[in-house]
């Protein structure tokens, strides 16, 4: 096979250097690499990606926002048939999403070349899991590259491309946070434009019938046993030699960490993992005298060398849960007995307070959970900024699975019949984008009695603010058309639709208690732009006035993060006082005060 | 005095922490070619991020190879923010090993204490004094409840760590027109440890902030180049000798709260139910109001006030807090 990686060695000298973050090295490569159409739905850590690649000119990518990581896919899957090189972008979960066209599309193949970028989250720093992309790999049999740091995921986004279109297959590159959201310097190169390839045009492979997929399903296996013998030899399955007396097989951000700990060892680097190069593995196996397996979450690797028959040791001295760090590898390798364990780390007797994140003052999400606690409801939540709702001071989300799941989940709840508590449904306006719409249709046509809250901030939030169908601007910024909830509830057949400013926290109690007591599905329109994005909001701060607070508390079941505890006290009890910097004067607060000694600052 | 530069190898060693000693404190050292682990902690919104990209390009400058690693996601705001930047000839994990970093840059006071754990023994200790409490650090309304604060003072601290500087960088900042300067005022400080040239800082800040603010943020960095040059040469100016405490006012007595219901006045209108902030009132089966849960109780009166019946009477045995 004629695909090799253009080295970091050969010639980076001459080549421009930039200092990138892991996503921002992947942009670059898709659009050197000639990528025509990229599409993704934002989600941590892989939102970077599509926000650089809409940095380059138009008229090299067409880069859009999708409304989910499936639609993303297919749209990409199209491009591909078409004869161009197609990218999409998500996080773990995201791929869930896109499964079901990830899994016909490795039957189908890629033609013009497809990509599928998919971010893991070992640790579980922002995601509701810590699935191991690897093992999806394995289940849809397509490639998984996996770099190390910024230089490799620019290089092997480059790769995958060339590899994509030479075996006919989508194939994932994998990164995870920490190379995602690491900044290094990158040598990189110029921009190839590949020239189309035109329409795939044979039905038998495009056309998934069954008596298609029968005959495709074989070139599948076949692909996998060409893609092996290729990575034999690819300068992606790479060889240090070492001293004998222990060999580490890794990949990914691992790779990094054993280098760390033990720089001088015998190291087999596996810059794609499946499928698994046999042959040097049982060459590197026989040349060391004990071989171990470092790798983050699932024992995937170990458990295929032994599949193989050959002797590793892996998960025995390294934890299958949450992200590797240079502390755990050492202490593995000092656990299997191959280097001198740590010395304790510094002991530090000081135990600050917990700081967990909080949704932001002035945020238009938190009227709505104050309310909802006070209405005493069974809140089936979602995922967003406002799943913080389900921890106190708040605490009024009963549950959050994933993506889309409010809606249904409450239908559920519903059925169940046993339910004393008023049922209600909180969604995003993206995540209702997403995949809300369905389960909204369902509860309609299915009678369901419920409440649904859309909390509608005109953006995604959560990532760092992205736009989508319900703000009317593209990914670059192009006016489009604009999603109108109210319109779209009452063509799925809601008849009781309200909407709402969440600032309005009296109005807000009464809809939402009317909404509770309407029969049917009752959807409330919760329309406050989030304080952040598009447009940071800062209005004028408020003060307390001492004299009047009682310190009773009220408005620190808000848990506004403006609000903290003031030295003073009244009855034994602390009084509040009120952060101006970041205040930013949304008046929350002093809707709830019982005392109205919560007031603007005067200048 | 030791320098975060002075570590030997851009990596740690497989045995760590063998060559370990404190020097004694003297003025910054040239910096070694070795390179360094500086980590930045503080609150969302404070500008962490901003420090770290300041340090990685004042070491890609020098000609090192820089990681710098963050993690991004969740709503930050008002939560933990965290930046590791390592240099050095060759770098490999883009995190620091606990016990490594050269040097610590704390934004926030109990952030910096949170963290201390990842300083190298010898390593530098900056922070601004300014304290963030959240609302989670009181979780207890009760009178005399304490903040859980972390109670250790600057003084505590700089007498514990080898190299340890603790300034009130917001009120510096505060001066020069905002208080946001306050992590270049820290930069300021830093930069007194690192023997880089002071106009390699200044560019380098000057291309992280926008143009409107480069001024204040001049000024910023020579006001805490300024303060750590000072507080080398007098160790007593290294820490804010005016915070004595950080506990909470101590000896408050818990008052005795009785709260009464008149069951034949109530009418079960639910608004004591609602409005109670620790909402600990409820209605029975009779729809009359009780008190389910008294230990929650924090004897605020506004179920008394708000009762359109009357039906509610609070009485407070209160003693006068006995400040300390």
């Amino acid at each position: 096979m004629n695909v090799q990686p253009k080295t970091v060695d050969a010639g980076s000298r001459k080549r421009k250097l930039l200092p990138l973050m892991g996503n921002e090295a992947i942009a670059r490569a898709a659009w050197e690499a000639g990528v025509k159409v990229a599409s993704a739905y934002p989600g941590t850590p892989s939102t970077e990606i599509l926000e650089s690649l809409a940095k380059y000119p138009a008229a090299d990518i067409d880069a859009e926002w999708a409304v989910n990581e499936k639609v993303s896919v297919d749209i990409a899957i199209g491009a591909a048939l078409e004869g161009v090189r197609a990218m999409a972008s998500m996080k773990h979960v995201g791929l869930n999403v896109a499964a079901d066209s990830i899994m016909s599309q490795s039957y189908i193949g890629a033609h013009g070349g497809l990509v599928v970028i998919v971010c893991d989250d070992p640790g579980i720093h922002s995601s509701q899991n810590e699935q191991d992309t690897r093992l999806f790999s394995r289940f849809a049999n397509i490639p998984v590259l996996e770099p190390s740091d910024a230089q490799e995921a620019y290089e092997m986004t480059k790769l995958a491309f060339d590899i994509s279109e030479e075996f006919d297959t989508p194939v994932i590159v994998r990164s995870t946070t920490r190379l995602s959201h690491t900044r290094s310097v990158v040598a990189v190169g110029e921009r190839v434009t590949p020239k189309p390839k035109g329409f795939v045009d044979s039905s038998t492979k495009t056309v998934t019938i069954p008596a298609n997929a029968r005959r495709l399903h074989p070139k599948v296996i076949e692909r996998e046993a060409k893609l092996a013998a290729y990575l034999e030899t690819s300068p992606l399955t790479r060889w240090e030699k070492g001293d004998p007396k222990f060999g580490i097989v890794t990949g990914s951000i691992s790779y990094l960490y054993v280098k760390e700990v033990v720089p001088n060892a015998s190291i087999l680097k596996l810059g794609a993992s499946h499928p698994l190069p046999g042959e040097t593995i049982r060459a590197f196996a026989k040349s060391v005298d004990r071989l171990l397996v470092v790798e983050e979450l699932e024992p995937v690797l170990e458990k295929e060398i032994k599949a193989m028959g050959i002797a590793c040791e892996g998960k025995a001295f390294f934890p299958r849960l949450g992200e590797l760090s240079p502390e755990l590898v050492r202490a593995g390798l000092a656990k299997a007995g191959l280097i001198e364990a740590a010395p304790p780390a510094r002991a530090i007797d000081i135990e600050p307070m917990a700081r967990p994140p909080v949704l932001c003052p002035g945020c238009p999400h938190t009227s709505t959970y104050v309310a909802l606690r006070g209405l005493e409801t069974r809140v089936a939540g979602d995922i967003g900024c406002y799943t913080l709702a389900a921890v106190e001071p708040l605490k009024s989300m009963d549950t959050a699975v994933c993506m889309g799941a409010s809606i249904a989940n409450a239908v559920g709840m519903w059925k169940a019949g046993t339910e004393k508590k008023p049922i209600v449904a909180t969604i995003g306006d993206s995540t209702f984008l997403h995949s809300g719409i369905p389960p909204l249709i369902d509860a309609v046509y299915n009678k369901a009695n419920i409440t649904i809250v859309i909390l509608d901030n005109g953006i995604t939030a959560m990532t760092g603010g992205q736009d989508h169908p319900g703000t009317g601007k593209t990914l670059r910024g192009a006016p489009t058309f604009k999603v109108d909830y109210e319109t779209m509830c009452r063509a799925a057949g809601v008849e009781w639709v309200r909407k709402i400013d969440p600032y309005e926290v009296g109005r807000l109690y009464q809809t939402l208690r009317e909404a509770i007591v309407h029969k049917g599905v009752a959807v409330v329109i919760a329309s406050r732009p989030c304080v952040l994005d598009p447009v940071k909001i800062k209005g004028t701060p408020l003060t307390i006035a001492k004299d009047g607070c009682i310190a009773c508390q009220s408005c620190m079941n808000l848990g506004c993060p403006s609000l903290t505890w003031a030295d003073e006290m009244h009855e034994g009890r602390h009084k509040i006082k009120i952060d101006e910097t970041s205040c930013i004067g949304c008046t929350l607060c002093a809707q709830v005060c019982p005392t109205d000694c919560i007031q603007p600052v005067t200048p | 005095m030791s320098s975060p530069v002075k570590s030997k190898g851009a990596r740690p060693k497989t045995k760590a922490g063998s060559d370990t000693a404190a020097e004694p404190a003297g003025e910054p050292v040239k910096p070694a070619r070795a390179g360094g682990n500086i980590l930045i902690v503080g609150v969302g919104g404070q500008g962490v991020l901003m420090i770290a990209k300041v340090v990685a390009l004042l070491a890609q400058k020098q000609g090192y190879q820089v990681k710098q690693s963050e993690v991004h996601g969740m709503a930050k705001r008002g939560g933990i923010v965290f930046s590791h930047v390592r240099y050095g000839p060759e770098v490999w994990s883009p995190t620091i090993v606990k016990g490594e970093a050269d040097a610590l840059i704390a934004l926030e006071w109990a952030e910096g204490l949170r963290w201390l754990d990842h300083l190298k023994h010898e390593g530098v200790f900056i922070a601004d004094t300014r304290r963030i409490v959240p609302p989670f650090a009181c979780r207890s309304r009760k009178a005399g409840a304490p903040i859980n604060y972390a109670k250790e003072t600057p003084a505590d601290i700089v007498s514990r760590v080898a190299d340890g500087f603790a300034l009130d960088a917001s009120t510096i900042a505060e001066g020069f027109g905002d208080a946001r300067a306050a992590n270049t005022v820290l930069l300021g400080v830093l930069s007194a440890s690192l023997a880089y040239p002071e106009a390699d800082w200044l560019e380098v800040i000057e291309a992280s902030v926008p143009p409107k603010s480069r001024d204040i943020n001049r000024n910023a960095f020579a006001a805490g180049r300024e303060w750590a040059l000072a507080a080398r040469a007098n160790p007593t100016l290294r820490f804010d000798s005016s915070i004595t405490s950080y506990e909470a006012p101590a000896g408050l007595l818990q008052p005795k709260i009785t709260l009464e219901i008149n069951a034949a006045w109530c009418k079960g209108c639910d608004i004591c139910v609602k409005l109670c902030p620790e909402r600990c009132l409820a209605l029975n089966a009779e729809q009359v109001a009780v008190l389910k849960s008294p230990d929650a109780c924090t004897g605020c009166h506004i179920c008394e006030w708000l009762c359109p019946d009357f039906a509610i009477s609070i009485r407070t045995s209160h003693p006068e807090p006995v400040t300390a």
